[in-house]
C-alpha cells in the first residue's frame, strides 16, 4: 500500500524508453482482463447491487436506499461490527507477541531450530475447513480430548458458551496463522545489522535490554507489515468460523463476513448482503490506510534519523 | 497477503545481509531460556492436534471412545480410509486437482507476463496504471466481491462447473503473484537484456530464455503459495457449486463432517487424506517456499 508510491517510482526508474512500453503492453492484457472481470467489475458490482433487490435467482430490480436503510437500522450490524472488531483486536494481541518471540527464536542458527521450524509450519498447510473440523472434534465435550483424558478443565462446552466459543475462535485463528507471521518476523530479524548487537554488547547491555532497545525498534516496519496482513486478513475469516461455529452460539461469533454470507446465500437477501460487503471493503481500506499512515510517518522519521 | 512490500523501511534499502551476518547469534553462548521455553510450548500446541489426527485416523470407531485419545491405537485399522475412499473421496480429490492446476498454471503464466511488461516497459502510462490497479487489489478483501462474482458466473452459464471456480481463483491470485514476481524481475541486470537484444532476440524470447530461468525461485514460490490457497479454498466452491459431484475437498470435508460427525476417526482420515498432496508439495518445496516468502517480505 505504501508500496503503491514506492513501486511507481521504482518502475519509473527501471523503466526504459516510452516506445517499448507500447510493444510490451499486450503481455499485461491477459492478467488485466482476468483481474478486471473477476476483481474490478465485481467490486463495482457490489456497490451497484447494494441499491437493488435480488433473491439470488430471479430478476434484479432497483430498490434505491431500501437495503441500506434496512441494514443500518438492524441491530445485527453494530453487533457484527463489534464482534469483527473484537476478533481483529484479540487475534492481533495474541498473535503479534507470540510471532515476534518465535520469529526471533527461529532467526537463530542452531540446527534444531531448523527442525522445529519445519514442524511449526504444518498448520499453514491445512485448509481452514480441516483445522475447524479437527478442533471441533478435539473440543467436543462428550467425545473430545477432555472427556477422553478425563480432565474436567478441558471438558467444557467450548463451542456452546458465547465467550468460550469466541476464545476458541481466537485460539484456532492463532494456531493457524502464527506460523506465517513468525516467518515474516524471522525474515525481519535476520536483516538487523549484527554490528548493532556487537556495539550494545560492548556497552554491557543484556539480552532483555537488547531485545527492547534494538530488536523491537528495528522490527517496526515488519510489525506494520505483519499487522496489516493480520488486520485485513481478520476481516475475511469466513471458512474457519463458518465450519467451527457457524457464527454461534446464537450470534456470538457472527463476524461481518459471516453476516454477509448468511444474509445473501441463506436468507436470499442479496441487496442487504451487498451493503455488508461494501461496509467490509470500506473497513478494510480504512484499516489499511490507517496502518499505512502509521508506517509512512515512521518511515520518513527514521530515514531522517539515519542521516 | 495484502502488503508484502509494506516493509520498505530501512531493511529494504540496506544491502542484503551476507551469509556471514546471519550467523550473528552463533557466537553467543548464553541460551535464551524464555524464547526456548516458548518455542517448546508452541511446538506442543502445534504437534498435539496433528499427532492426534494421525493416530485417531487409524482407530476403529468403537475403540475411539474407549482408548486414551493420546495413545496410539492398540489395533490400527485402515477401515476409516477405506470408508472415506468409498465415499466419493477420489472424485473430490480429482475436482480439487483440476481446479488447482487449472487455476495455478494460467495464473502464474499471465502474472509472469504482466510482471515482465510492468518491469521492462513500466514507464508507459498504461502499464503504470495496470501496476497500480494490481497493487490496489492487494488492499481489498476480495471475498467481499463474492455476490457479484456469483451473479457473473450465473450469467456466463458457468454456475456449478469447475471452470466457474477456476476463473475467479485466477483473478484472486494475480495481485500478489505480480507483486512478488516483479520484485524479483527488477533484480535481473538490465545489461543481460541489452546484450540479448543486440543479438536480435525478441521480447517474447527474452521473457522465456532469460527472465523466466533467472526468476525460477520466485516462480516456484508463487506457484506453491497459490496452489496452497486454491487447494484449501472454501468460499468459492461453497457459493459457486451446488451438485455434490462438483465439490472440492474442503467443501466435501465440511459436508462429510456434518454427515458423519459421530464417526470421528473417519472424519479425521478424510482430513489427513485431503492434506496429503499439500504435504508432499511442502516436503519437496519447503526450502523454496519458506525462503521465497521470507525474501518476498524483505523486499
Amino acid at each position: 500500500m505504501s508500496a503503491i508510491a514506492t513501486s511507481a517510482t521504482a518502475s519509473a526508474k527501471a523503466g526504459d524508453d516510452r516506445s517499448r512500453g507500447g510493444s510490451l503492453s499486450w503481455m499485461a492484457l491477459p492478467a488485466l482482463a482476468l483481474f478486471a472481470g473477476f476483481g474490478v467489475i465485481p467490486l463495482a458490482g457490489v456497490l451497484v447491487l447494494s441499491f437493488t433487490s435480488w433473491d439470488g435467482l430471479g430478476a434484479i430490480s432497483f430498490a434505491g436506499f431500501d437495503s441500506w436503510r434496512a441494514v443500518l437500522s438492524d441491530p445485527g450490524l453494530p453487533h457484527a461490527l463489534w464482534i469483527t472488531f473484537l476478533v481483529i483486536v484479540a487475534s492481533w494481541a495474541v498473535q503479534t507477541p507470540a510471532s515476534i518471540l518465535l520469529g526471533v527464536f527461529l532467526a537463530g542458527q542452531q540446527r534444531y531450530r531448523a527442525v522445529l521450524s519445519v514442524l511449526y509450519f504444518i498448520p499453514l498447510l491445512l485448509s481452514s475447513a480441516a483445522i475447524a473440523i479437527t478442533f471441533k472434534a478435539l473440543l467436543d465435550p462428550n467425545f473430545g480430548l477432555g472427556a477422553g483424558l478425563r480432565l474436567p478443565l478441558l471438558t467444557q462446552d467450548w463451542l456452546g458458551e458465547p465467550w468460550l466459543a469466541f476464545g476458541v475462535v481466537i485460539f484456532v485463528v492463532s494456531w493457524q496463522f502464527i506460523p506465517f507471521h513468525s516467518l515474516i518476523y524471522q525474515g525481519g530479524v535476520r536483516q538487523i545489522p549484527r554490528t548493532m548487537y556487537e556495539a550494545a554488547e560492548l556497552d554491557g547491555a543484556g539480552r532483555v535490554r537488547m531485545f527492547f532497545s534494538i530488536t523491537l525498534p528495528q522490527l517496526k516496519y515488519t510489525v506494520i507489515t505483519s499487522s496489516t496482513l493480520m488486520v485485513v486478513g481478520s476481516l475475511t475469516f469466513f471458512d474457519l468460523i463458518w465450519v467451527l461455529t457457524a457464527g454461534g452460539p446464537g450470534d456470538a461469533t457472527r463476524v461481518l463476513a459471516l453476516d454477509m454470507y448468511k444474509r445473501g446465500f441463506q436468507a436470499n437477501l442479496m441487496g442487504p448482503a451487498s451493503v455488508i460487503a461494501v461496509i467490509l471493503v470500506l473497513v478494510g481500506l480504512a484499516l489499511a490506510l490507517f496502518l499505512r499512515r502509521l508506517g509512512g510517518r515512521d518511515n520518513a522519521h527514521s530515514q531522517l534519523e539515519g542521516m | 497477503m495484502a502488503t508484502t512490500i509494506l516493509s520498505n523501511g530501512p531493511q529494504s534499502t540496506a544491502p542484503a545481509p551476507s551469509g556471514r551476518h546471519r550467523n550473528r547469534r552463533q557466537g553467543r553462548a548464553r541460551p535464551n531460556w524464555l524464547a526456548g521455553l516458548i518455542s517448546w510450548i508452541w511446538l506442543a500446541i502445534v504437534i498435539v492436534p496433528i499427532y492426534w489426527i494421525v493416530i485417531t485416523s487409524f482407530k476403529s470407531q468403537s475403540n475411539y471412545y474407549l482408548e486414551n485419545p493420546l495413545v496410539p491405537p492398540a489395533e490400527p485399522t485402515l477401515t476409516n480410509y477405506q470408508m472415506v475412499i468409498e465415499a466419493d473421496f477420489p472424485l473430490y480429490f480429482v475436482n480439487s486437482l483440476i481446479v488447482t492446476l487449472g487455476a495455478v498454471i494460467p495464473a502464474v503464466l499471465v502474472s509472469f507476463m504482466a510482471s515482465y511488461a510492468i518491469v521492462r516497459g513500466g514507464s508507459g502510462r498504461f502499464l503504470r496504471w495496470t501496476s497500480s490497479l494490481f497493487l490496489m487489489g492487494l488492499a481489498i478483501p476480495l471475498q467481499a466481491t463474492i455476490i457479484p462474482i456469483y451473479l457473473i458466473i450465473i450469467r456466463l452459464g458457468m454456475y456449478d462447473t469447475l471452470l466457474g471456480m477456476i476463473l475467479p481463483s485466477i483473478a484472486f491470485s494475480i495481485p500478489l503473484s505480480v507483486l512478488v514476481l516483479s520484485n524479483f524481475l527488477r533484480d535481473v541486470p538490465k545489461e543481460l537484456f541489452d546484450s540479448m537484444r543486440i543479438d536480435g532476440a525478441t521480447e517474447t524470447r527474452m521473457l522465456w530464455r532469460l527472465a523466466f530461468p533467472l526468476t525460477r525461485p520466485a516462480v516456484v514460490t508463487v506457484t506453491i503459495y497459490n496452489a496452497l490457497q486454491i487447494w484449501n479454498g472454501f468460499l468459492l466452491p461453497l457459493v459457486l457449486t451446488q451438485s455434490p459431484d462438483r465439490r472440492t475437498l474442503p467443501l466435501a470435508l465440511a459436508e462429510f463432517q456434518g454427515e458423519y460427525s459421530i464417526n470421528v476417526p473417519a472424519v479425521l482420515a478424510s482430513v489427513l487424506l485431503s492434506t496429503l498432496p499439500i504435504l508432499v508439495l511442502y516436503v519437496v518445496g519447503r526450502r523454496q517456499l519458506l525462503s521465497g516468502l521470507t525474501a518476498g517480505f524483505g523486499k
